[in-house]
C-alpha cells in the first residue's frame, strides 16, 4: 500500500483541489498570525511615519476657511477682502478657543516670526471685533483690512498670506526640504541654506563617516579574533566565543555604565595614567563626552555583530587550503591574502552590514557618553520627537535615514542574497 | 607552512597575532567585569579606593545591593520590565514559532516575501521604528500604556524566534510527517510527538534571546512610555543621565548575572542540538 493509496482511503470525499491546496494553506495558516501581527504593529508605523513626513493637514484643518479662500489669491500684494475677513474670523474664534496658538507655532515653523504676528495680531482682533459689535458696525472684509493692516502693517505685504497658505498645505516637501537644509527664499521659492547655518546634512555626513568608521574599526579587530576563535581546538574555541556572546548578551546601558566608570575624567583609566606618572593630575585626557567616547563604546557594543557572522563563515574554510596554498610556494601573507581573505568575503559582508546598519541608527550610546561633538543623527530625530514637537521634521529625517538603510539592504541583497543574513 | 614557520618574520607575526588577539579580548571583557568588585565599594565613588586595592574586607560592602530594595525606585522598574518582558516574550514566542514551522514546510507559499516582512523589525535600525510606532500608537491611543509597549516588543522579538526555531528545522523530513499522518497521527499529535521536541531547543533559545531584547529595549520605553511604565532600562538611563549612584552598579551587577545565565543556557541548548544531529546523521 502505497502512501497515496492510503490517504484516499481514509478521506474518499476529499476533492482533488483540496488535497492540492491543503498543505500549502496550513502552512500559510501558521504564518498568517505572525504575518498579520507585524502587519499591523509594525508595517503600520512604518506607513503613519512615512505618511507624517509629507502629510501635515494641522493648518489646513484649524484655518479651513483662511487657506480656501487663499487659494483663489495671486500671490502678489495683499489679498482680497475676502480673505482678510475669513481670516479675522477665524484667528478671533480660535483665540477666544485658546486654540490658535498651536496653529501659530506650525506658521511659525514655516516662516519664523509668524507667532508673534499672528498671536499678537490676534489679541487685537479680538478686541476690535468687541469693539465693533458694541458700536453695531459691520464687519465685513473693507473693515478687517483696514483693522488689521492698522493693527500690523505686515499684513499689508504678500509674506504673511503666503506663510499661512504655504503652511496649510495638506500634503507637503517641506519637512524633506529642511531636513536636507532648504529654507524659505524671500520669494518664497526654497534655497540652501547658508553653510554655517546647515545642521542636518552635515550631521548625516558625521554619522555616516562615524558608521563607516566603527565598522572599519570592528573588522580589523574583529578578523583576527574570529580566525583565532574559527582555527582553535573546539574545546578553546567555546571558552573563546563566550568572551564575545557575554558582551553580545549584556546589557547595553550596563556596558555604557561601565565606559562611563573607566574613562571619566575622575575614572579608573585616568587615575590609573596619573599613578604610574603617563600623564600629571592636571591635564587628564578627555575620553567621553565627546567623539572619543562615541566611538570607543560603539566599537564595544557593535564588535560582536561583525565577529559572529564573520566567525561562522571562517569555521566553514578547510584549513587544507592554506596547507595546500604554502605548499604551492605562497608566503603566509600571499595565502592569506589570495586564498583565505576571499573565502571570507560573505562573513565580511554579512557582518559589516550588520554593523553599519546598527551604527547608523544608533541611538542610546551617543546620547549619553557623546557629549555635544558626538552626537548623530538619531539623536536629532529623538530631539524632534520628544523637545521641539516637529513630528514632520522628525518624521523625514527618519524617512531618510530609512531610504539609505533600505537602498544598502537591496545593494546587499543583490550581492550576498538577504535571507542569508542570520544570527552567525 | 612547515618552511616558513621556521623564519624569524613569521614568528614575530605570529607573537604579534596572538597579542592583538588577547588585547582586544580584554577590550570586550574588562569593561563588563569592571563593574562588578565596584559595585561592592564601601564608598560612594566609581574607582577602586586604596582599601580595596589592598584588600582590605572593610573596604567592601552590600550597601548597594540593600540600597536596589529601599523604597521602589528600582523594584518598580524591575517588575515593570519583567511584566513587558514576560508578556512580549509569550507572543513573540507563539506567532514566531508557528510562522516558523509554516515558513519551513515545502508548500509555503511566497516564503522569500514573507520571511523578509518577518525579519524586518529585526534589522531596521530601532530609532526608525521608535518613531513610526510613537506616531502609530499615539493615535491608537496606546502611548503610556503598558500594552503598547509589550506590542511593540513582541514585534522586535518574533524575529528571533522565527530565526532560531528554523534553524532547527532545517534539513527536516517532510516525509516523517505524513508517515505521522498515515499511521494515524492527526496534525496535532503528529506535531506534539515528532516536530515539537525537535523544535523545542529552538524556541526555548529564541524566547530567550527575545526577552533579553526586551529586558534591555529603551528606545521604545523612552518615546512611548510614561512614568508607569519606567523599565530597567529607563531607570538606568535616568541613573546615568542625572546622579550616577553606585547603586546603578548593583543593578548593573545584577544584569550581568542574567546575561551568563540566558547565554548559558543558550549554548547549553544549542550544544546539545549540534550532539543531536551529530546522532541523527
Amino acid at each position: 500500500m502505497t502512501p497515496g493509496e492510503a490517504s484516499t482511503s481514509r478521506s474518499p470525499a476529499r476533492p482533488l483541489w483540496r488535497r492540492a491546496l491543503g498543505p500549502r494553506l496550513r502552512a500559510a495558516g501558521l504564518a498568517l498570525p505572525l504575518v498579520a501581527f507585524v502587519t499591523v504593529t509594525f508595517a503600520g508605523p512604518m506607513l503613519s511615519l512615512l505618511t507624517k513626513s509629507f502629510y501635515d493637514p494641522e493648518v489646513a484643518d484649524a484655518l479651513p476657511e483662511t487657506i480656501a479662500a487663499l487659494r483663489q489669491w495671486d500671490g502678489d500684494g495683499a489679498p482680497p477682502d475676502a480673505v482678510f475677513a475669513a481670516t479675522a474670523r477665524e484667528f478671533v474664534a480660535a483665540r477666544t478657543e485658546r486654540t490658535l496658538g498651536r496653529t501659530a507655532n506650525r506658521v511659525n515653523r514655516v516662516v519664523s516670526g509668524m507667532r508673534s504676528v499672528i498671536m499678537g495680531g490676534s489679541r487685537l482682533m479680538v478686541e476690535a471685533a468687541a469693539e465693533a459689535e458694541a458700536a453695531g458696525v459691520t464687519t465685513d472684509g473693507a473693515f478687517w483690512r483696514e483693522t488689521m493692516i492698522g493693527i500690523d502693517a505686515r499684513w499689508r505685504t504678500p509674506e504673511p498670506w503666503r506663510a499661512l497658505r504655504d503652511a496649510g498645505q495638506r500634503f507637503t516637501a517641506r519637512h524633506y526640504l529642511k531636513a536636507l537644509d532648504f529654507e524659505r527664499g524671500p520669494e518664497g521659492g526654497y534655497v540652501r541654506q547658508a553653510e554655517e547655518w546647515r545642521i542636518y546634512v552635515p550631521l548625516f555626513w558625521r554619522t555616516l563617516k562615524v558608521s563607516l568608521g566603527v565598522t572599519l574599526l570592528c573588522l580589523v579587530i574583529g578578523y583576527p579574533i574570529a580566525h583565532l576563535i574559527a582555527n582553535s581546538p573546539p574545546r578553546r574555541a567555546n571558552v573563546l566565543l563566550l568572551l564575545v556572546l557575554l558582551p553580545f548578551w549584556t546589557s547595553l546601558l550596563v556596558r555604557t555604565t561601565s565606559w562611563i566608570v573607566l574613562l571619566q575624567n575622575q575614572g579608573i583609566v585616568n587615575d590609573f595614567l596619573v599613578a604610574v606618572g603617563l600623564i600629571g593630575d592636571e591635564n587628564r585626557i578627555a575620553m567621553i563626552y565627546n567623539m572619543t567616547g562615541t566611538f570607543i563604546a560603539m566599537t564595544h557594543v557593535l564588535l560582536p555583530f561583525l565577529v559572529l557572522p564573520l566567525y561562522s563563515v571562517m569555521r566553514s574554510i578547510p584549513p587544507a587550503y592554506m596547507s595546500a596554498a604554502a605548499s604551492l610556494g605562497a608566503t603566509p601573507l600571499q595565502a592569506l591574502r589570495r586564498v583565505y581573505w576571499p573565502q571570507t568575503l560573505p562573513g565580511v559582508g554579512a557582518g559589516c552590514l550588520l554593523t553599519f546598519i546598527l551604527a547608523i541608527g544608533y541611538y542610546i550610546t551617543p546620547a549619553l557618553v557623546g557629549g555635544q561633538s558626538g552626537q548623530l543623527i538619531s539623536n536629532m530625530i529623538a530631539y524632534h520627537v520628544q523637545t521641539s514637537l516637529n513630528w514632520g521634521l522628525a518624521a523625514a529625517l527618519a524617512a531618510l535615514l530609512l531610504g539609505g538603510v533600505t537602498a544598502l539592504y537591496v545593494v546587499y541583497d543583490r550581492l550576498v542574497g538577504i535571507d542569508r543574513l542570520g544570527l552567525g | 607552512m612547515a618552511g616558513a614557520a621556521l623564519s624569524p618574520g613569521y614568528k614575530v607575526a605570529r607573537w604579534g597575532y596572538l597579542a592583538f588577539c588577547v588585547a582586544t579580548f580584554i577590550f570586550l571583557i574588562a569593561p563588563i567585569l569592571v563593574l562588578v568588585p565596584l559595585s561592592f565599594n564601601a564608598e560612594p565613588y566609581f574607582t577602586f579606593t586604596e582599601g580595596m586595592l589592598r584588600f582590605d574586607p572593610d573596604a567592601y560592602s552590600l550597601r548597594w545591593y540593600r540600597s536596589i530594595f529601599d523604597g521602589d525606585e528600582w523594584t518598580r522598574p524591575l517588575l515593570n520590565s519583567l511584566v513587558i518582558g514576560i508578556s512580549a516574550t509569550v507572543v513573540a514566542t507563539v506567532l514566531g514559532a508557528a510562522a516558523a514551522l509554516g515558513l519551513a514546510h515545502p508548500a509555503m507559499p511566497g516564503r522569500r516575501m514573507v520571511s523578509a516582512l518577518l525579519i524586518s523589525p529585526m534589522i531596521t535600525p530601532v530609532i526608525i521604528a521608535g518613531v513610526g510606532m510613537f506616531f502609530f500608537y499615539s493615535s491608537l491611543g496606546l502611548a503610556q500604556t503598558h500594552l503598547g509597549i509589550i506590542l511593540a516588543h513582541a514585534v522586535f522579538g518574533a524575529p528571533f524566534v522565527v530565526i532560531t526555531v528554523s534553524a532547527t528545522l532545517a534539513g527536516f523530513d517532510w516525509t516523517v510527517m505524513r508517515a505521522a499522518a498515515n499511521l494515524g497521527a492527526n496534525p496535532l499529535v503528529a506535531f506534539r510527538r515528532v516536530q515539537l521536541p525537535l523544535i523545542l531547543p529552538g524556541v526555548i533559545s529564541g524566547s530567550l534571546f527575545a526577552f533579553a531584547a526586551s529586558f534591555d529595549e529603551l528606545v521604545i520605553v523612552l518615546f512611548m512610555g510614561g512614568l508607569e511604565q519606567r523599565t530597567l532600562p529607563r531607570q538606568m538611563w535616568s541613573g546615568i543621565r542625572e546622579e550616577i549612584s553606585p547603586t546603578l552598579l548593583a543593578v548593573a551587577t545584577f544584569l550581568i548575572v542574567f546575561a551568563l545565565l540566558a547565554l548559558s543556557t543558550v549554548e547549553w541548548l544549542r550544544r546539545r542540538g549540534e550532539g543531536a544531529a551529530k546522532v541523527r546523521s
